[in-house]
């Protein structure tokens, strides 16, 4: 018994290594994403004064410099000196910065100087007493540790310095380019909702299209006979290499004379024509391997292409369909060169959106990291929640323009 | 292609071009034209109206037709992006290959394995534009707000700006986010080989004396090398291609093939010199994708 439990126990020990080998390397990949989550919940004054790894760190501010300096006096409730009650909040709001309450130091109490000039405490003891001062009296409110302001602000593209969307509507009311009510501003162009909106407009049709174009091609290519289907087959798994810059410049120009640069319509086929090589590929290895049997006994029965293809091929194929519709959609979604050549700022995505606020920074990290979170949480969904399919679609090889 | 039509499906013979037809319509209209438009267009001149030859002086070099590649390969901006290309593939593809073994090693033999693998992979499923915001707020010089240079600040290293380091360390960094993304590819797909290796193999050489090092080297790895070179020239396609982490985090000299071509087309509207990177590109993919391809094929034929 001694000797198992010793053997079991030196197994553990020797699978330490590993074990803190994985957990760190994890930590290291999910840190920063971690952070940017984090600090998406933040007030804009903590993210500019601590980094977010600080958020665990107690926010009360701390006693101490008050104990050294005024308890002797003021007492530890505050309000040992009657006429000076440091626990009431309008003698604290009277103390605007530190110097005003250093001023204090040099007027007489009881016939000597307040602080004698040896004694009195330095910058930060005096930044710490006057925290301390404020929030115990109630002269400021303790500011909250998280808040959703950050994603209320980008949600409607509210980016000014300083102050939220709904401090500024409170006190502001609206502005012509803002009319304080959510949902009509979160529809404006600038607004990070508009753009949630627009990626969606851009990803669904372009997932459907292709898959739907692909499936028609794949029965032909494997249950359809025709002069020439292994050349053009082999041609089209061949065009999987074209990398998609290189057609960018003929169908820009192609564009520009029908008019489509800007348009919804242009986006969605040009995803189609680049998805279909890919898609028609995984389709056609798929519906090729389903059995023969099923198909054939339905067209002895009578069906005729376009049913059996209806009703038998395309629900035998959702695997691969869900498959392709993942890969597709999420290829979509997170596109970025498609998006900035043919719809720009004309009808700008998520992910145009925030190329453009990194460059200006749109108003600092703490809407900027919303922002990013709200763009990221969409196709994590979509990867955990089906994630099985994802890996089955990156195994069935090749790769993608 | 095993299949041949058994009688009681014959069709008419537009019947398959009625299926093919919007699919290839579409590939035409936008594969297969532009990209011989695009070699085309790469011999013209910037505006595309007359021959690229046209736009030479007397006195300078000029590679006649050819200008445009002249320019792709010669000017400074140029070498730079070729430079930094040559630096993403050299890092980036064993980096990620090695990593990705690394973690397929590592969780296959721990019971988390399922959450860790998610952990790493996750990365993949967001943009590359929020992988960069991710990490130049992870750079951010300010040391309350990156957390790089508050992690250095403990060991007493001061704070950093990063991504105005000076070429080719900043575009060291950029790899870094890059290595980030796309080591959860890799290493699913090793995983996946990995699992595939018998586990008799591997048992067997256990009881034979054969120390964990022994076993990873001399047994997991001979089988791992298909997988591995094939995951190995997917990723120099996907590196040739790397487009989103430059363009947006926006390093001094980081260009590669892939931004300056979309530099050249979108702010400078340099169409001939944008074309003939294209060409340049694809004429670098080429080669690697054919060797892909076969070795994809042999490894799916060995199953």
């Amino acid at each position: 018994m001694n000797r198992v439990l010793r053997e079991r126990l030196i197994s553990i020990i020797n699978r330490i290594p590993l074990h803190v080998a994985v957990i760190g390397l994890c930590l290291i990949w999910i840190l920063p994403t971690l952070g940017l989550l984090i600090t998406s919940f933040r007030p804009q004054q903590a993210v500019n004064e601590t980094g977010w790894w600080e958020v665990v760190k107690s926010q009360e501010p701390t006693s101490t410099a008050y104990q050294t300096y005024c308890t002797d006096c003021h007492g530890a409730n505050l309000s040992a000196v009657p006429s000076i009650d440091l626990g009431a909040s309008d003698v604290v709001s009277g103390f605007t910065n530190t110097r005003r309450l250093a001023v204090t130091f040099n007027r007489e109490y009881n016939g000597a100087v307040h602080i004698p000039e040896d004694q009195r405490p330095d910058d930060e003891s005096l930044r710490e007493i006057l925290d301390y001062l404020r929030i115990e009296s109630g002269a400021i409110k303790m500011p909250p540790r998280f808040t959703v302001n950050n994603y209320k602000d980008v949600m409607v593209g509210y980016d000014a310095r300083g102050g939220t969307y709904d401090q500024a509507c409170e006190e502001e009311g609206p502005t012509p380019t803002r009319s304080c009510d959510f949902w009509e501003d979160a529809t404006r162009s600038d607004a990070i909702f508009k753009g949630v909106l627009n990626s969606f407009a851009v990803s669904i049709p372009s997932t459907i299209l292709p898959i739907l174009l692909a499936g028609f091609a794949a029965y032909a290519f494997a249950w359809l006979d025709f002069r020439g289907r292994k050349v053009m087959f082999a041609l089209l798994v061949g065009l999987q290499i074209v990398p998609l810059q290189m057609t960018l410049v003929p169908v820009f120009r192609l564009y520009a004379d029908l008019g489509l640069n800007g348009s919804f319509l242009g986006v969605w086929l040009f995803h189609t024509g680049f998805g279909l090589p890919y898609a028609i590929y995984l389709m056609r290895n798929f519906i090729a391997g389903l059995p023969r049997e099923i198909v054939e006994s339905a067209y002895l029965d009578g069906a005729g292409h376009w049913r059996v293809f209806r009703v038998i091929i395309m629900p035998l194929a959702l695997p691969a369909i869900a498959a392709l519709s993942i890969f597709q959609f999420m290829w979509v979604w997170n596109d970025l060169l498609v998006a900035l050549i043919f719809l720009g700022n004309k009808a700008p995505v998520l992910t145009y959106q925030l190329s453009q606020l990194m460059d200006s920074l749109g108003g600092g990290w703490h809407r900027m990291t919303a922002a990013a979170f709200i763009s990221m949480a969409i196709p994590l969904a979509v990867f955990l929640l089906f994630q099985r399919y994802f890996v089955r679609g990156l195994l069935s090889g090749s790769v993608k323009g | 292609m095993k299949t041949t039509t058994p009688a009681v499906m014959r069709q008419k013979w537009w019947t398959a071009w009625m299926y093919l037809a919007p699919a290839l319509a579409l590939l035409i209209i936008f594969v297969l034209f532009p990209t011989l438009r695009t070699v085309y267009l790469s011999l013209r001149s910037s505006d595309t109206t007359q021959w690229a030859s046209e736009q030479c002086r007397a006195g300078e070099t000029c590679w006649g037709l050819l200008e445009n590649y002249r320019q792709a390969l010669t000017t400074d901006q140029a070498t730079t992006a070729l430079q930094n290309t040559a630096l993403w593939l050299v890092v980036m593809v064993p980096g990620t290959v090695i990593l990705g073994l690394l973690f397929a090693v590592l969780t296959d033999r721990v019971r988390y394995e399922s959450l860790a693998k998610s952990i790493i992979f996750a990365p993949m499923a967001i943009s590359f534009v929020g992988a960069s915001i991710i990490w130049r707020f992870v750079y951010n010089p300010d040391p309350d707000i990156g957390s790089l240079n508050a992690l250095l600040g403990v060991i007493g290293i001061g704070p950093q700006t990063w991504l105005a380091t000076d070429p080719p360390f900043n575009s060291m960094l950029l790899i870094v986010v890059g290595m980030w993304v796309w080591t959860g590819f890799t290493m699913t797909i090793i995983s996946a080989a990995l699992k595939g290796i018998p586990t008799e193999i591997i048992e067997a050489s256990r009881v034979d004396g054969a120390n964990e090092w022994q076993v990873f080297t001399h047994v997991m790895l001979p089988q791992l090398v298909p997988t591995l070179a094939v995951v190995g020239t997917t990723m120099t396609i996907n590196t040739l291609k790397i487009f989103d982490i430059v363009w947006v985090m926006k390093g001094i000299k980081t260009d590669v093939l892939a931004t300056r071509m979309i530099s050249e087309l979108y702010l400078f509207r340099n169409n001939g010199l944008s074309a003939a990177l294209a060409v340049i590109l694809i004429i670098l993919i080429i080669p690697v994708m054919y060797y892909n391809i076969r070795q994809f094929n042999i490894q799916e034929a060995a199953r």
